[in-house]
């Protein structure tokens, strides 16, 4: 154990000697477990999607419920027209790559390597996500299973393709979904994607694309 | 007068006398106050909401030994390394180690205010590494080579012509007065930064104990890929960010946005769990984290403030305190501005010379109704006064005092003393009285009664 890791442990020990009294809570000290206060998401499916959608269109972030593949494989290659996305990079899932393989232009996998310049010049980042938080409209995506750490901020554009069960109601059921599909072996990177990349730097006011995704799109296949 | 002292008089003289500049900061945060409004009222319950998150970060505080050995173990058997840093001098040095270890030529920062506080940049290039931070506020201050104005919105004070001209000068970029196109040239300069520097330095918003992952909140995605694309992820953080478990993140990271910045939740909230693993695509090959003490363990051994440890450096404080918005940040001359920084301070720094600071309030208390995990800010700022007169009395406070106490307790001379007051009062301005000279540049001195009221009042009985 190292000197000053130690002492700083000794310094803590010495100090939390004496207690410092609990804080003044407006409610029940006892009752505050539970995660009753946080935003409602209401009690049935069609409420939890309605809130999705209403977030997500408050974050100017563009959602895209469909019902099959076929219709989520018939919208990007729209989009992708429409946008004129030519260099497409995406990882190798059964959601994403159909749709990635099928737009009109080169789709590469980053699963091979692949240099960070290659991924810099990508047009869009197409990607699979975790889950899908409701209550603030945020998409859950990691290293381990969305592409790695880069695919889903480097390009300006950032198409994520899920499955509409991957949608949870809050945030407390997603951490308890993440206890356990990863349990004690966390990815190294698990991001909370809330919107296309912002800024607020100058004079307060809201641009979005600051460093990241300049446009987000989630499509919701049922 | 300490140095730090009289700076604080002149900036703060200085600004608040700046009416347009006022206004512009009270702009500026007329967007805040309104969507912050609009996100706490979706809450089903913001004061239990901000219960909860006052609880998580107590029991975590209070428990900081065990909750600590407990991260850290979880964190290296992730694949993480811990430095354990006493001061700033010794979190430097680790770090330009591990920089000169790496055989860096190119460093990118993403947003810490804890490398701030241990002036991290300039010792970064004092030893030669070039070194950029990517969050654009942080960006702006770093081309200005100036601080940052808050410690949330580092640029809040400047228009939008003079980063223009800031652009032109170190960019050579066209100037323009649109908001989005200065974001993009950012956005292209710093793009090729993130793809060339060796190291990427974060820090941490939280330190997650039961799974040793590191939680960091950001905007723009530049910690993203300051954390993704170096080969080497370098973070700093003060111990007191650790929490005891990823559930408690539910409540703090909404409250974190809403209570800072306005929004239900920021656009990336993102947890490392160490370098790059195997079967994993990309990231960095070492991730290491730097835990500093730096005067937090002082905090910690006085129970009264042991709360402002708490603090998730939300700067809802800031935002909503009249100080803060009547003299601006730079006039603290601190890492951390308004009244977190002021309660603060004076531990990390001494409190003989940054007691001041404890004055640089109203008490009105709204730095403490604004605080998400109810920190007793404005108490603690009356406290640090109380301690501040223990540790350098003030001459004229124990004079005075002492002659009150003495004539009070004595009619007959606390009678005459009335006497010789009012005779001499009007002598009082020439008199180099503390505060009085300040008090009378826009005020007349009331006119003095010729009795005293025990006189008035023995008279309304004769009539």
């Amino acid at each position: 154990m190292s000197e000053a890791r130690k002492e700083i442990m000794g310094r803590i020990r010495e100090a939390l000697k004496t207690p410092s009294p609990k804080p003044h809570l407006k409610g029940q000290s006892s009752k505050v477990t539970g995660k009753a206060w946080l935003p409602e998401v209401g009690d049935t499916h069609a409420h939890t999607m309605a809130l999705l959608s209403d977030n997500l269109a408050k974050l100017k972030a563009s959602f895209h419920p469909v019902e099959n593949l076929d219709q989520a494989i018939a919208l990007v290659k729209d989009l992708a027209q429409k946008k004129n996305w030519k260099n497409i990079a995406y990882h190798k899932n059964e959601l994403v790559t159909p749709v990635a393989l099928a737009i009109d232009g080169t789709a590469w996998a980053v699963d091979d390597a692949f240099s960070k310049d290659k991924l810099e010049a990508a047009d869009v980042g197409l990607t699979s996500c975790v889950s899908i938080v409701a209550q603030f409209g945020a998409i859950l995506v990691s290293s381990e299973t969305s592409g790695g750490r880069g695919l889903s901020i480097l390009p300006p554009v950032h198409v994520v393709i899920a499955k509409a069960d991957q949608v949870v109601p809050d945030l407390a059921a997603c951490f308890e979904q993440i206890n356990v599909q990863f349990g004690g072996k966390m990815p190294s990177m698990l991001s909370f994607i809330t919107g296309p990349s912002r800024t607020g730097d100058i004079e307060r006011i809201l641009v979005l694309g600051a460093h990241g995704p300049k446009e987000l799109y989630l499509i919701l296949v049922r | 007068m300490s140095d730090s002292k009289s700076i604080f008089i002149k900036e703060a003289t200085l600004t608040s006398a700046d009416g347009e500049q006022r206004q512009f900061i009270r702009t500026a945060l007329g967007g805040y106050y309104k969507n912050r409004d609009i996100y706490q009222a979706r809450y089903r319950d913001w004061e239990l909401a901000r219960d909860a998150a006052s609880l998580a970060k107590w029991s975590a505080v209070n428990n900081l030994a065990d909750v600590l050995e407990k991260f850290v173990a979880k964190f290296e058997s992730n694949g993480g390394k811990v430095h354990w840093a006493r001061d700033a001098a010794e979190a430097r040095k680790i770090i330009l180690d591990l920089v000169a270890k790496a055989n860096a030529t190119a460093v990118i920062k993403s947003k810490c205010m804890t490398t701030e506080e241990i002036h991290l940049n300039d010792a970064l290039e004092k030893a030669g590494f070039g070194v950029v931070e990517s969050d654009l506020g942080e960006f702006i201050q770093q081309l200005r080579g100036e601080a940052p104005y808050h410690f949330v919105f580092p640029c809040m004070h400047l228009k939008r012509e003079a980063i223009s001209e800031l652009f032109t000068k170190h960019l050579g970029t066209a100037p323009t007065d649109s908001p989005e196109e200065l974001t993009m040239i950012a956005r292209r300069h710093l793009r090729k930064l993130y793809i060339t520097a060796d190291v990427g330095i974060t820090g941490a918003n939280f330190l997650v104990a039961d799974t040793g992952q590191i939680s960091i909140t950001e905007n723009e995605g530049n910690a993203r890929l300051t954390a993704a694309m170096p080969r080497v992820h370098i973070a700093l953080s003060g111990i007191e960010k650790v929490i005891n478990t990823i559930d408690d993140l539910t409540v703090l990271l909404p409250m974190l946005a809403t209570a800072g910045a306005g929004q239900p939740m920021t656009c990336y909230n993102t947890l490392y769990a160490g370098p790059k693993k195997p079967g994993e695509l990309d990231g960095p090959e070492e991730f290491h984290l730097v835990l500093l003490d730096n005067a937090r363990t002082q905090i910690l051994a006085d129970p009264e403030q042991r709360d402002s440890l708490h603090c998730i450096r939300c700067g809802a404080c800031l935002n909503v305190c009249p100080i803060f918005k009547n003299i601006g940040g730079h006039a603290y001359g601190t890492t951390y501005q308004g009244p977190i920084g002021s309660v603060i301070t004076p531990h990390l720094r001494g409190l003989k010379d940054w007691n001041h600071l404890s004055g640089a309030s109203s008490l009105c208390g709204a730095c403490t109704d604004a605080c998400p995990v109810r920190i007793d800010l404005h108490h603690h700022l009356l406290q640090n006064r109380r301690n501040a007169a223990k540790v350098v009395p003030n001459l004229f406070d124990r004079v005075f005092h002492g002659t009150f106490n003495f004539v009070i307790q004595r009619p007959a001379l606390f009678s005459l003393g009335g006497k010789v007051f009012r005779k001499t009062f009007g002598l009082l301005k020439h008199l180099p009285v503390p505060y009085l000279g300040t008090w009378l540049k826009s005020r007349d001195l009331p006119a003095i009664p010729q009795k005293s009221f025990r006189e008035v009042w023995k008279d309304s009985k004769n009539v």
